[in-house]
């Protein structure tokens, strides 16, 4: 089996469509651990990648204006059971472009796999940029996973993050993600983990809103259970007037697991707004019994609650 | 069902809470294929009741029995409970981040049922646009009531227990609850109906006056709501101890 057959085989197998990274009206890029396997531009997207020792290097520009109808597929994996890969990418999303990115990290048979994203992300003004990174393990737990992303939105543009860890272990997770926001901009990040055993998360989310009227939602769901651990640090500063910002963390802990939230509201423009809300506990009670008195089992209940909080 | 054709009978029911008894000896009957109401002011032990019968966590009878089909359940738990056809449509149904309305209608049925799920919204006056909404903040409070109605009618218990099935629904949908109800009579679910409202226990087939934690009256809802608006209210009988808020502190 070639590279890009073992990966596309390992992409199906978490639930992506194949045919989406053959087709050639999607714009597509697969890179199994240093090697781009596969390539593919349409008109107004461009994509190149170069190989790194330890990983790819990656750009991605979005001409102004376009209109992407398709979502842009990025296939990311390493299949052997040990291995690094840091993609180091740069996105530059052109004034007025919409495009939507669906990421797709697929490591089923890590024991010792480190993954590093270092991304540059510029979204233009009046540009739509919708992120969603999804993330298939094994169940070994081998899996270190480090994303790490500077992002800035000029006047008016907006950006999306989504980033959901729920299949097979977590393992080490230390997301890292920064978003400054100019005049009418919008940002929203969402991180979607759940972790088992020993996993260990962190995430850290920091949101500037710095032009007038800059909004931004740091949003976190993470479930914990057996010994796992997971921290949430989120900030959101209003630094511009009308600036609107919120915080909304949830973790879910069960058995032996610890969870902590450090929300971080700071404000430097006293016409500016930044909120937050974090709830820590086990499953809501009402929640649980609610499911329980339909004949669900108490697994099967936190499990639907669980998957229904991580958006599965 | 046992040899005397009840489906639920309690017997010297006993519930404590705090140290203070707030079912004190709750001795009720309830028939197959009926809809019978609990009526009693707030306080008087109406939610305790539904709690306890459903095995909720924290209701543990300190004493007494509660026979369902002729065998007594208080071992049991919530979940065992549930899949022995007794299940409750809470006064403040639960939300549930992520979880659509037509997944949510489909967890108490052994094997989804599409068409099954469409004739409940639609017991409830609902379309079918529901069906991918979220059972969470987005939804009205009359709203989710009837999606929790709607997943009780779903799920074809053999005892639907509907706490305050009224509340937070609009009066003109009060005629659609009732009509759900003896549907579910019809369909072979008995209702246990509990409210404080005696409009409301009109619908019954049987009703029982609650007061202070004691069954005091069980008759016609005719009889049993003249006794409550002559008897219950006002009435300094009862302290307003069990609330949602308490359950959800437990």
């Amino acid at each position: 089996m070639s590279d890009f057959e073992a990966i596309v085989e390992a992409y199906e197998a978490s639930g992506g469509d194949p045919d989406l990274l053959r087709s050639p009206k999607v714009a597509s890029l697969v890179v199994s651990g240093n090697e781009v396997l596969g390539a593919n531009e349409i008109p107004g997207v461009t994509m190149t990648a170069d190989q790194l020792a330890d990983g790819v290097k990656a750009r991605v520009v979005v001409a102004p204006g376009t209109q992407v109808e398709l979502p842009v597929h990025l296939c990311f994996g390493v299949i052997p059971a040990e291995g690094v890969q840091r993609i180091v990418s740069s996105f530059d999303i052109g004034a007025g472009a919409s495009v939507e990115f669906i990421a797709h990290c697929t490591f089923p048979n890590a024991t010792r796999v480190q993954h590093i994203m270092e991304g540059v992300i510029h979204v233009g003004a009046g540009a739509t940029m919708r992120y969603k990174e999804t993330h298939f393990h094994g169940d070994a737990g081998g899996v270190e996973v480090l994303p790490k992303a500077r992002v800035t939105v000029d006047a008016k543009g907006r950006y999306y993050s989504t980033f959901a860890l729920s299949r097979g272990r977590a393992g080490k997770v230390d997301l890292d993600y920064e978003v400054d926001v100019e005049a009418d901009g919008l940002a929203e990040l969402d991180a979607k983990v759940l972790g088992y055993e020993d996993d260990d998360i962190t995430v850290r989310e920091t949101i500037r809103l710095n032009g007038e009227r800059a909004r931004g939602l740091a949003k976190s769901r993470i479930a914990v259970q057996g010994h796992a651990h997971s921290e949430v640090i989120s900030t959101t500063e209003g630094n511009a007037p009308y600036a609107r910002g919120h915080v909304d963390c949830v973790e879910i802990v069960r058995d032996q697991a610890t969870a902590s939230a450090v929300p971080i509201v700071r404000v430097t423009d006293d016409r500016a707004q930044v909120t937050h809300e974090a709830a820590i506990g086990t499953v809501d009670k009402k929640e649980l019994e609610t499911l329980m008195s339909r004949g669900l089992d108490e697994d099967q209940a936190v499990d639907v609650i669980v998957r229904g909080m991580l958006g599965e | 069902m046992t040899s005397n054709g009840y489906l639920l009978q309690t017997v010297d029911l006993r519930v404590s809470r705090e140290e203070r008894e707030i079912l004190r000896g709750v001795n009720l009957v309830m028939h197959p294929n009926t809809v019978h109401a609990v009526l009693g002011l707030n306080g008087s032990g109406k939610s305790t009741l539904a709690y306890t019968l459903v095995g909720s966590a924290g209701y543990a009878p300190s004493r007494g029995q509660i026979l369902f089909e002729g065998r007594d359940v208080v071992p049991l738990s919530i979940s065992e409970r549930g899949k022995m056809g007794i299940t409750l449509a809470w006064q403040e149904p639960a939300r549930f981040e992520g979880l659509t309305v037509e997944r949510y209608l489909g967890l108490g049925m052994r094997e989804p049922d599409p068409r099954r799920i469409e004739e409940a919204l639609e017991a409830v006056a609902l379309d079918r646009s529901y069906l991918k909404r979220y059972v969470d903040d987005s939804l009205s409070g009359g709203e989710r009531k009837r999606i929790e109605l709607a997943a009780v009618y779903a799920m074809r218990p053999k005892l639907a227990i509907l706490d305050e099935p009224d509340s937070g629904i609009d009066t003109l949908s009060l005629n659609d609850i009732a009509q759900l109800i003896h549907r579910m009579a019809t369909e072979g679910t008995s209702v246990l109906l509990i409210s404080h409202r005696d409009e409301v226990v009109a619908i019954a087939d049987v009703a029982s006056l609650i007061c202070e934690g004691v069954i005091v009256q069980t008759a016609d809802p005719t009889s049993v709501c003249d006794r409550y608006s002559c008897c219950c209210r006002p009435c300094d009988h009862v302290a307003p101890v069990e609330s949602e808020a308490e359950y959800e502190r437990l």
